[in-house]
């Protein structure tokens, strides 16, 4: 017996491969394997997975499903390594599934503290993963690593205030030994930061704020002390180069959302993308979309880095459809401002200067009456993935037009944990925490669709139109098809170079997560949560 | 009374059980309420309490000492209700749950006549990670295996004569979650490890290497639980003070 055991342990000694910096940093040469929340560094949400192809797409049948133990909604986008997936569950849960099966290895419960404050869900997008630990925020500001074999806490960090308001919901990003992750709260009167961990430890490593203080440069964007409480919350994953070094971020709105009189000024870094040196945080640029916003357009899109011929020339370029209504390419190298052109209905600007800058239509701001402004609150797109796929050279998003709300303003005095906003938004399009159960809306009142735009003019190619609006991401796959969905439980697949409806299925709640993709044993899944369950096809055998 | 092998923390409830079963027949308790309950226990009751029961003044849960109560009932009662004016809060339990906990309580009494004692615990490190070869098959924070039981915080959860009794002792049972599995491939393949889950068409488990694997059954030869654990009895490769020391070690760990 004791030969045994001793031959039964000394298989000990070969582990199973560990999900290294350098595997992150080339996870294109590993298309089986979904290693970070958008598929890669350069966050494309683009598969090189070629099984599922437009011939045999209306082949495709369920194979499992995972149902999250919670009501809220499941935004989040899984991970699969080497067979295991990994995602959260709602409000900070982890959970690891045999990706063949949908069978639970593990579950980790996060316990968050009823003092958690979350604007609009007590949701999770999704975790990180290096070495052998998976990471994961939790809406009361803890960050977590796990032993992705157990479960097992292996260390935890205090990175913000519960009771203030912060709250982490995104997937965190690895980049290196760092674990990057910023923090959400905007509408509690947050001071947003992003801030590097150490991936072994836990330890802090760096800090950027979003919102800087009088003193430092651009300090003075802010009137007197509205810097302190000013918003500019991170709630989606960025993207990384790692030829400049440099992690790119989207920062939301500043607060209050609808009154802006208190913080006059442009109010920086709010509705930026920013770009941070990896090893430092220090910021080498930023640039920001909407100047002093008051129509809560937060800029926590996900960056889409993209390397393209432009007008002759190569260029390292960024793709964002942002929620003011704007499409913009970007030289990711610097900040240049290349391309800005409406994807959807804009009356809040009259256009874009040369440099990028909207021009603000005249009493087309929030009022205490009252005034209906496109696009609405919500936005012309969110913070739903968008797609650029290398093989059409053509960037796909999520896209809600005709959508208008009426902006009221209101004074709002800052109390710590209680909501801090300046007057609220009236909608025709109710939000996702509302979903109405039956739908009664004219075209003119708000509809969604898929969007598919040429980055090097602007211009629409195709889009394919929905009755309800989407709350979806979106994946391209290198055979030529785009997954995504709607509000309506649609799931379906188009064809990315025409926007062809090619196969589709009904999965009976809304779909507010990124379809993603990955194989085992050369068999092709895809992965979409709808309603409370993830559910993952593959092509009938 | 030094009986063979038996996987530490797998052996804790069955050899207690053993001990307790007279009483817990009399109350018609199942060994299933019992880890039911201890779990409860673990998780609400174990930090003002503490895993051996006995630190409250006036109160030793683990000796069957109570303040206020005698019978089961009023013991639930008071789990379930707290006590106003103290420090025992309400707990949100089923009536059902409160009784798995004092079917808990009544196990650790029914075998509080088994002694131990818990040696030093620097000495009992070295043994751990030397001589003991105990990092072989469990972890402790981020050293040693996962394929044994976690060790992290077995000082929260196990009194000192349970663990002294996993450590010499060959239990009957174990605890359901930390039981070893076998599977045989249809190609002859042999993969040995912790079962995690399993239905009627699949199983999953973290094998010898420390993978997870999942098998359908369908492409198995054969799939079973390994009767026995591979858990070594310490009896006659520790000194008795070693055991001792070992056993300090364990109590000592409280988590991260």
């Amino acid at each position: 017996m004791k030969l045994r055991f001793l031959l039964l342990f000394s298989a000990a000694a070969t582990l199973p491969a560990q999900v290294t910096s350098d595997r992150l940093m080339h996870s294109d040469k590993e298309p089986q394997n979904w290693l970070s929340y958008s598929g890669g560094y350069q966050s494309q949400r683009y598969t090189a997975l070629k099984e599922i192809t437009p011939a045999n797409v209306k082949n495709l049948e369920l194979q499992w499903a995972f149902q999250q133990r919670s009501l809220e909604k499941f935004e989040a986008t899984p991970l699969v390594v080497d067979g295991v997936m990994y995602t959260t569950q709602a409000p900070s849960d982890v959970v690891a599934l045999d990706a063949t099966t949908g069978r639970v290895f593990w579950s980790f419960s996060a316990n968050v503290k009823a003092e958690s404050r979350t604007c609009c869900g007590r949701v999770n997008r999704g975790v990180a993963i290096l070495g052998d630990n998976v990471f994961v925020g939790t809406i009361d500001g803890r960050l977590i690593a796990l032993d992705a074999r157990t479960g097992k806490q292996v260390w935890k960090v205090q990175v913000a205030k519960a009771e203030a308001g912060y709250s982490l919901m995104h997937a965190p990003l690895v980049i290196k030994d760092k674990v990057i992750i910023g923090t959400a709260g905007g509408e509690f009167g947050i001071r947003g930061f992003i801030a590097a961990y150490d991936a072994a430890t836990g330890k802090e490593l760096w800090r950027f704020y979003t919102i800087p203080e009088p003193g430092e440069k651009n300090g003075n964007t802010w009137a007197g002390d509205s810097w302190k409480h000013g918003g500019a919350s991170v709630w989606v994953t960025g993207a990384y180069d790692p030829e400049l070094n440099l992690t790119y971020w989207g920062i939301g709105n500043p607060g209050p959302d609808w009154n802006g009189d208190k913080r006059a000024g442009e109010n920086l870094y709010s509705d930026c993308v920013v770009a941070l040196d990896v090893d430092t945080g220090e910021l080498k640029w930023y640039y920001q979309f909407t100047p002093h916003d008051d129509f809560d357009f937060d800029s926590v899109q996900v960056p889409v880095l993209a390397n393209m011929q432009w007008q002759g020339r190569d260029r390292k370029v960024m793709l964002w459809g942002n929620r003011n209504g704007f499409f913009y390419v970007l030289d990711r190298t610097n900040g240049q401002y290349m391309l800005g052109k409406p994807f959807a209905k804009v009356t809040w600007t009259t256009g874009l200067d040369e440099r990028g800058r909207p021009m603000r239509q005249a009493n087309m701001e929030p009022t205490p009456q009252g005034t209906r402004i496109y696009p609405g609150n919500l936005g012309a797109t969110n913070w739903y993935s968008p797609s650029y796929s290398p093989e059409t050279g053509l960037f796909y998003l999520s896209v809600w037009d005709n959508y208008s709300s009426v902006y009221g303003k209101a004074d709002s005095d800052y109390v710590e944990g209680r909501l801090y906003m300046g007057g609220a938004p009236r909608n025709v399009v109710p939000l996702l925490m509302q979903p109405a159960p039956t739908l009664q809306r004219r075209e003119d009142e708000g509809y969604g669709a898929v969007r598919a735009i040429d980055p090097r003019t602007g211009e629409r190619k195709w889009e394919f139109k929905m009755t309800d609006v989407t709350d979806a991401g979106i994946l391209t796959t290198a055979s030529g098809l785009l997954f995504s969905g709607g509000r309506d439980g649609n799931f379906y697949a188009l064809d990315a170079k025409t926007g062809a409806l090619l196969w589709r299925t009904q999965l009976g709640g809304p779909i507010a997560a990124g379809p993603m993709s990955y194989s085992i044993n050369g068999r092709q899944f895809i992965a979409i949560n709808a309603g409370t369950t993830m559910y993952v096809f593959a092509v009938k055998q | 009374m030094f009986p063979p092998k038996f996987l530490l923390p797998l052996a804790l409830a069955s050899g207690l059980l053993a001990l307790a079963g007279g009483l817990l027949a009399q109350h018609g308790y199942t060994p299933s309420d019992v880890e039911s309950g201890g779990r409860l226990y673990r998780v609400n009751c174990s930090a003002c309490h503490g895993p051996n029961g006995d630190l409250q003044p006036g109160v030793d849960l683990g000796h069957g000492k109570f303040k206020r109560a005698n019978s089961d009932e009023e013991i639930a009662a008071i789990i379930t209700h707290g006590i106003p004016g103290t420090a025992m809060p309400p707990g949100n339990f089923s009536d059902s749950q409160a009784l798995t906990i004092v079917a808990y309580l009544r196990s650790l009494a029914a075998s509080a006549n088994v002694s131990a004692t818990a040696g030093d615990p620097a000495r009992g490190k070295q043994i751990f990670e030397g001589k003991g070869q105990c990092l072989t098959c469990h972890r402790v924070r981020t050293s040693g295996s996962r394929v044994g039981p976690d060790l992290t915080d077995i000082g929260m959860l196990r009194r000192t004569a349970e663990l002294q009794k996993a450590l010499i002792d060959r239990g009957v049972d174990t605890v359901a979650a930390n039981r070893f599995y076998r599977v045989v491939t249809r190609d002859g393949q042999t993969v040995t490890g912790r079962l995690l889950n399993e239905d009627t068409f699949s199983i999953q488990m973290i094998d010898t290497s420390e993978k997870l694997r999942s098998f359908k059954i369908a492409d198995l030869r054969e799939h079973a639980f390994e009767t026995q654990s591979p858990m070594p009895s310490y009896k006659d490769k520790l000194t008795p003070e070693e055991i001792s020391d070992l056993v300090g070690y364990l109590t000592s760990l409280k988590g991260l």
